[in-house]
């Protein structure tokens, strides 16, 4: 019953958004009011319904209902509940599910916006919001449907949504489980983010398509959507960073991230809006570069749904293959028509896209934002290019030819040098035209300050040149920042007689969003300190230890204490061994490296034991051990230096992009310097 | 340089040529950039069979390659103590369309294990044994071709394509509604 309730519920989005295009556009051509009222009624109903779909879903996995075909997939008995609620997208068809509700969630909240201006876009905001969404629930109804059920009949087991002829309910006693690598604090949070975030930049390209349609010129459509792409953004970001998380907390190699195929696909979307969002900001402060902003926008949409589909496919060999599909031809046929109708659009009105000013000097703020917009189109056109090049190679040579971490980290490291020396001339550079004295007097004292940021390391150690620039630029990076909020702050203790407190606090509020842009690129150097440390300075060993028995790995030293093998109640058979750690003869304490085997589905998981701070991470893992002798257990060790940064430096960008969104007052952007 | 401040009022359509011209380098140094990056790092991708043919008439010395394959579970071995892990991996055809007419991925890797004529190749790895290394898993492998015919890994990728989905669940139950 409940699952009739799903799936209808569904079956019923789907029928209220055809009708809400059809309304909307038929409204928009007729310049009825009425129809458009309609459409705008259908949009605000589309998250209320789907929520009722994937209540079902959850009542289904939470209750154990492993009749329904994806509840026994990926749910099981021993699991506790807030897994079995997160199972909801542990699997294709309940994961295409939640992102059709988020979706949804966006869609009704941009219908409950006031919309007492610019209603000339409404229509079309309904329109783009409504197709996406169909897609996705014409996926679910047709191809992927989370409420099939398994019957029975002469011929054995069938599955299918309704009763086949004949045939009779069947109650498998137990699921299959979640997949062990997903049961993690990490895996929890992680793909909803990463959803949020692509779902969320539905809202900007639906205002980008709008205006478009709607053949104005303005940059509405932009300040319309900021808000909602900030957020977008920052759940995408957010999404990534944890995704990275979970591969370091529980993958057991050591590392956060292995430019895995669907790493990449995820990575592309971001590279675009982050692109997006800049070009933006010339548009905003001079009207120039339109067309980039909406190719941008477009494009992102465009990667958003290729990384839902490339996710969600099993179509590359991956760490996130948790399915195989055949949704993949309809994805192709629904990018296509995507980037047939954008060219169109874009092509017919691309006269009145012209820009007001023209580039004036490259030194400008505007000058520097297009280099780095540039710079972050290079990466995607690497990437695309890498997922590319092995389709392509087996086409023409009939030879398939890989690329594979070495390629991305080549290409990735002078472009994240250049978006480094960006981020130091960013803060200082003004719109239109910057005066290299100016500058020049603005840099030395930060100058001289980084050169520090090439003293400590090399005191440390750190000696590789690639390394030694890189920490220089981050330094740079902070210094000017820092430089810049004290040169601001006594400007204003100045001319307003307050005190330095005051001073600093009018300041960062009079002008919210360039520091939250100051604060956000603090956290990107912070977390580019973390990258510099594990690629440059990652250090590992591994041996075999009895009891007692110790290994050493720099300053390090650890000692094999215990091991203990016993049966914890949700299904697995934990191994975790106790190991001491002590650096310089003093004892900084225990760390416990496990390995989870999971009955259920016969899978271990690798926990590596972690001791974190902010100078480096001592990170142990355990290898193998003798089961009934306990004789000896294997380990494999790894020193990752200033990883932890990495971490705090994402915590600064999302405060960056929360302080951004926070709403202020605020300030007319034109009359912003 | 300080010719900005005496810089003419420039026409409004159009962008000046030193603009064009230095965009154009930027973007030559990334095409350049990618192009080198891919020239010195790209591998060939190839089945067991392909491996081996190649490899007998010394086209893979000293060449970073991908192999995939099928993993023998009784191949398996580990030497705990120096962490050296051995397996052999059976030859799957690459082709999607050969793999459909073996009855999907699945299928092949099963066909490949229990095929006693299919070709083998012998893998070496320093390392953790990876958690989801079993029988009839699809291994992907980086690294090179000794010239005792074996294959010295230094990535190995693995997947079991039928252990999440799409099965039916072994024990049923079965009732009348």
């Amino acid at each position: 019953m409940v699952a009739e309730i799903g799936f209808g519920a569904i079956f019923i989005t789907l029928i209220f958004t055809l009708y809400g295009i059809g309304a909307a556009i038929y409204g928009d051509r007729t310049k009825s009011q009425r129809w458009i009222l309609s459409a705008h009624q259908v949009l605000k109903l589309v998250f209320p319904v789907m929520t009722i779909s994937v209540g079902s879903l959850l009542y289904l996995l939470a209750t154990d209902h492993f009749e329904v075909v994806y509840v026994a997939d990926v749910s099981s008995r021993s699991m506790p509940l807030y897994l079995k609620l997160t199972a909801l997208w542990g699997g294709q068809a309940g994961s295409l599910l939640f992102w059709s509700w988020l979706l949804a969630g966006f869609s009704s909240a941009v219908a409950f916006r006031k919309w007492d201006r610019d209603r000339d876009l409404l229509p079309w905001v309904i329109v783009v919001n409504l197709v996406t969404l169909a897609f996705f629930l014409v996926l679910n109804v047709f191809y992927e449907n989370p409420f099939t059920r398994y019957w029975q009949d002469a011929s054995g087991i069938l599955v299918s949504f309704s009763r086949p002829e004949g045939a009779i309910s069947v109650f498998p006693r137990d699921g299959g489980g979640l997949n062990p690598l997903l049961r993690h604090p990490g895996m929890i949070i992680h793909p909803p983010m990463q959803y949020l975030g692509f779902a969320g930049f539905i809202i900007p390209f639906s205002f980008a398509m709008a205006s478009l349609i709607k053949k104005r010129s303005d940059d509405r459509w932009i300040r319309l959507s900021r808000g909602w792409t900030l957020w977008a953004w920052m759940f995408l970001s957010l999404g990534l960073v944890l995704g990275a998380r979970w591969a370091y907390d529980v993958l057991g190699w050591g590392g956060y991230w292995g430019w895995d195929p669907v790493e990449i696909s995820a990575l592309m979307p971001w590279l675009t809006g982050t692109a997006y969002l800049h070009a933006v900001l010339i548009q905003e402060k001079r009207n120039m570069f339109k067309d980039w902003s909406l190719v941008l926008i477009i494009l992102t949409y465009l990667l958003v749904i290729y990384g839902t589909f490339i996710t969600r496919s099993g179509l590359l060999s991956s760490v996130h293959s948790f399915a195989q599909s055949r949704i993949g031809p309809i994805f192709l046929v629904f990018l296509t028509l995507t980037i047939l109708v954008s060219a169109w659009l874009l092509s017919s009105r691309w006269k009145i896209l012209r820009a007001d000013h023209v580039l004036e000097q490259v030194l400008s703020r505007e000058g520097l934002i297009i280099i780095g917009v540039v710079l972050f189109l290079g990466m995607l056109v690497a990437s695309f290019w890498g997922v590319l090049f092995p389709i392509l190679s087996e086409l023409v040579t009939g030879q398939k030819v890989t690329v594979g971490p070495p390629f991305y980290e080549r290409v990735a490291a002078p472009i994240m040098g250049g978006l480094l020396i960006l981020m130091v001339l960013c803060p200082l550079a003004v719109w239109s035209i910057v005066s290299y004295k100016h500058l020049g007097r603005l840099l030395w004292k930060p100058f001289l300050v980084s050169l520090a940021g090439i003293a400590l390391p090399l005191w440390g150690g750190y000696n590789r040149w690639p390394a030694v620039i890189a920490f220089w630029l981050v330094a740079f990076v902070l210094a000017v920042n820092f430089f810049e909020i004290i040169r601001r702050t006594r400007v204003r203790r100045k001319t307003e007689a307050e005190s330095w407190g005051t001073a600093l606090l009018h300041v960062l509020k009079r002008n919210q969003r360039s520091y939250s842009a100051m604060i956000v690129h603090i956290g990107v150097v912070l977390m580019a300190l973390g990258i510099i440390g594990i690629e440059f300075f990652q250090t590992e060993t591994q041996a075999t230890l009895a009891e007692g028995q110790q290994l050493s790995l720099g300053s390090y030293t650890m000692t094999y204490e215990d091991l203990a093998v016993f049966d914890a109640p949700d299904a697995r058979n934990v191994a975790r061994a106790v190991v001491s750690v002590e650096r310089d003869g003093r004892v900084l304490g225990e760390l416990y490296p496990r390995r989870d085997f999971y009955y259920d589905s016969g899978q271990p998981v690798t926990i590596p034991g972690v001791r974190s701070t902010l100078l480096d991470d001592f990170y142990v893992i355990l290898v193998d051990w003798k089961a009934v002798t306990s004789e000896g257990a294997t380990f494999k060790v790894y020193h990752n230096p200033l990883v932890k940064w990495l971490w705090v430096g994402s915590l600064v960008f999302i405060a960056g992009v929360v302080f951004a969104t926070w709403p202020g007052k605020k300030t007319n952007p034109r009359q912003e310097r | 340089m300080s010719e900005y401040q005496e810089m003419e009022p420039t026409s409004r359509k159009r962008t000046p040529l030193k603009f064009i011209v230095g965009g154009l380098v930027i973007v030559a140094g990334i095409i350049f950039l990618i192009a080198s990056s891919l020239k010195s790092t790209a591998q060939y991708f190839l089945t067991v069979d392909e491996a081996l043919a190649k490899s007998q008439v010394g086209e893979l010395e000293g060449r970073n390659i991908r192999v995939s394959g099928a993993v023998l579970g009784d191949s398996i071995e580990y030497d705990i103590d120096n962490l050296e892990l051995s397996f052999t991996i059976a030859q799957v055809p690459a082709d999607n369309q050969l793999l459909a007419e073996e009855g999907g991925l699945a299928q092949a890797l099963h066909n490949a294990v229990t095929d006693q004529n299919r070709s083998h190749l012998k893998v070496i790895y320093h390392g953790p044994i990876p958690d989801l290394l079993k029988d009839e898993a699809q291994a992907i492998l980086t690294g090179e071709m000794l010239p005792s015919g074996e294959f010295l890994a230094d990535e190995i990728l693995l997947k079991c394509p039928t252990k999440y989905e799409g099965a039916v669940p072994e024990q049923i139950d079965l009732e009348q509604e």
